[in-house]
């Protein structure tokens, strides 16, 4: 854990969503909504709570952290850039020809990236496989996996919680990016997920539910979920898709689109009055 | 040939011994220890032995996220299911980053017999064939399940190894290395090359038996890595014979008959005969009356013999 003020991540979160415009602008598609409703949380991991060193990104005793919604790969790609992993200036070539960062994130090609994601339902899986290694060796590293709130209608998730459940995997934390929106429009909508902390809590989990753009309640709810536990630990957190850029908010048709040059002239004015 | 083994209770018996030899070893299973043999090794080390429930997707990705951390990943249950129910898994958490896991399936092909067509796997090999990355595994016997089990251990990516359900006769020689991607020649002929899989291998054997009693000198070609193909010995031999048969427990349709065809017809003019099951699902049965019904029997591979020579210029 870094000693590291609100402030100073809010600014870092900040950074992270400028990342998300300029890269998925500069690609021309990618997917900013989930990217942009995620910077917050990205930023107390990376820069607060994960235990973990850019200059050996193998460092066995690591904290892990797995993007199982890897549409997202722009904020995680912006959060290990920031954090020192490969320089900054590699952001821009996002989703291009020769480029190690993939549309989707890819394990061996990017330092930082523990698991290939991108097909929904799967990274909680491969979590508790990280995480069950991590009992068994004995060590005391952490697995963060980050989910979309959509992608909970995929089975596998729940395979993975009731297993996570049964073998006492109090190591995993998991974050659920609760933003209400998919692509067809709001979740309840299309296949409803409420209630949500009753499905996890019986799947024997601890439920946390926090404020995901308040950097202090991140804080709280990360430092509540590392604590020792015998169950693995769920943190619900309650965001607005798009956050950080007014006509992106809450808006589905920016889930999977970039900016054109309006957009993104008003994105860049609104996220860096913000930062000066 | 010699006594008739299940393949399972050999990579049983490699696991429990790997459990001893490696301790980077994990082994999973879905609720199906019991009959993929894997509770030998959960008896010997249950401290490395996971059991998943019936999630087979949830399997695969425990199993990546074991391999992403330094183990030796083995996750078994039946064919069908570990390889269709979660094709998508293993193809973007095992095959795409390469990690160290052995999915490796019992209760293959149609002599799974009395259960019917949704346990018998026929287009197992076909979907793990396709992916990059993958090495796919038909072991002959159970001598071959056994040493394939250890060389798979020591190999460093992902594997799909088959095997089946009941006893076959042993072909190979018990104790004999196994090296994955090298086919081995049983018995040397001039006439037809033939080339099996899995207990088709055996089948091969005594249909050589019964050419040879015609006066045709069949060789007999062990190709228990369907991938990589080893083509250097394939070549050899058809180069050698002038014409092929292949003979594998599984469909035509992208397995070893389609394996071969591909190598064949991208380097040399020669007929090539596929006994396998043709497009089609199979039934409940006795497995040796599914055997001769799908046509997969040595009677049917002299039969396919005797056209592919027919079909030589």
């Amino acid at each position: 854990m870094r000693d590291i003020s609100v402030a100073e991540l809010e600014a870092i979160a900040n950074r992270l969503r400028i990342h998300v415009i300029e890269m998925t602008t500069a690609a021309g598609s990618g997917h900013p909504g989930g990217s942009l409703s995620a910077a917050d949380l990205m930023a107390v991991l990376f820069f607060r709570n994960m235990n973990h060193d850019p200059s050996n990104p193998q460092w066995e005793d690591r904290d892990r952290f797995v993007l199982s919604k890897g549409h997202v790969a722009p904020v995680l790609y912006a959060a290990l850039a920031e954090s020192g992993y490969f320089p900054v200036e590699d952001l821009l070539t996002l989703r291009k020809m020769g480029s190690r960062l993939q549309g989707h994130p890819v394990r061996g090609k990017v330092p930082g990236v523990e698991m290939s994601t991108g097909s929904l339902g799967q990274g909680l899986s491969m979590s508790c496989g990280i995480a069950l290694a991590g009992k068994m060796d004995g060590k005391d590293y952490k697995t963060y996996c980050l989910l979309g709130d959509g992608e909970l209608q995929s089975g596998q998730n729940w395979e993975a919680a009731m297993f996570a459940g049964q073998y006492q995997l109090g190591n995993l934390i998991a974050i659920v990016d609760r933003n209400h929106l998919q692509i067809t429009g709001n979740t309840e909508d299309a296949v409803g997920l409420d209630p949500l902390p009753e499905k996890w809590r019986a799947f024997k989990w601890n439920v946390i539910v926090a404020k995901g753009h308040s950097i202090r309640q991140l804080m709280e709810a990360l430092d509540k979920a590392a604590e020792a536990h015998s169950r693995p630990t769920v943190i619900i957190m309650n965001t607005i898709k798009g956050q950080g850029v007014s006509f992106m908010e809450n808006n589905a048709g920016f889930h999977g689109k970039a900016c054109n040059k309006e957009e993104f002239e008003q994105a860049m004015r609104e996220l860096k009055g913000v930062s000066e | 040939m010699s006594e008739k083994l299940a393949q399972r209770n050999y990579y049983g018996k490699a696991l429990a011994e790997l459990a001893s030899e490696r301790d980077d070893v994990v082994v999973l299973d879905a609720d199906l220890a019991g009959s993929t043999k894997t509770s030998d090794f959960q008896k010997v080390c249950p401290e490395r032995f996971v059991e998943v429930g019936i999630a087979e997707q949830n399997m695969i990705g425990i199993a990546a996220g074991l391999a992403a951390s330094g183990k030796v990943a083995f996750a078994s249950t039946f064919g069908v299911f570990a390889t269709g129910r979660c094709w998508e898994q293993i193809r973007l958490a095992v095959a795409y980053p390469r990690l160290n896991v052995k999915v490796v399936a019992t209760h293959c092909g149609i002599s799974v017999g009395e259960d019917g067509a949704s346990h018998q796997a026929l287009e197992d090999m076909a979907v793990m064939r396709a992916l990059p990355n993958m090495t796919v595994i038909s072991p002959a016997d159970a001598y071959e399940a056994y040493s394939a089990t250890k060389a798979i251990a020591d190999y460093d990516g992902p594997v799909y190894m088959r095997m089946g359900r009941a006893e076959f006769p042993t072909v190979t020689e018990q104790g004999a290395p196994f090296t994955i991607g090298k086919a081995t020649v049983l018995r040397e002929g001039s006439d037809v090359t033939l080339v099996g899989c899995g207990q088709m291998v055996s089948f091969c054997l005594e249909a050589a038996d019964m050419l040879s009693s015609e006066g045709v000198s069949a060789e007999v070609v062990n190709m228990s890595t369907i991938k990589p193909l080893d083509t250097e010995t394939l070549l050899a031999s058809v180069s050698k014979t002038g014409c092929c048969v292949t003979a594998e427990e599984h469909s035509i349709i992208g397995g070893l008959g389609s394996a071969v065809a591909e190598a064949l017809s991208e380097s040399l003019c020669a007929p090539l005969e596929r006994i396998g099951t043709r497009d089609t699902f199979g039934e409940s049965g006795k497995p040796d009356e599914l055997m001769e019904k799908y046509g997969l029997t040595s009677a049917d591979i002299a039969e396919a013999a005797r056209k592919s020579i027919s079909r030589r210029s």
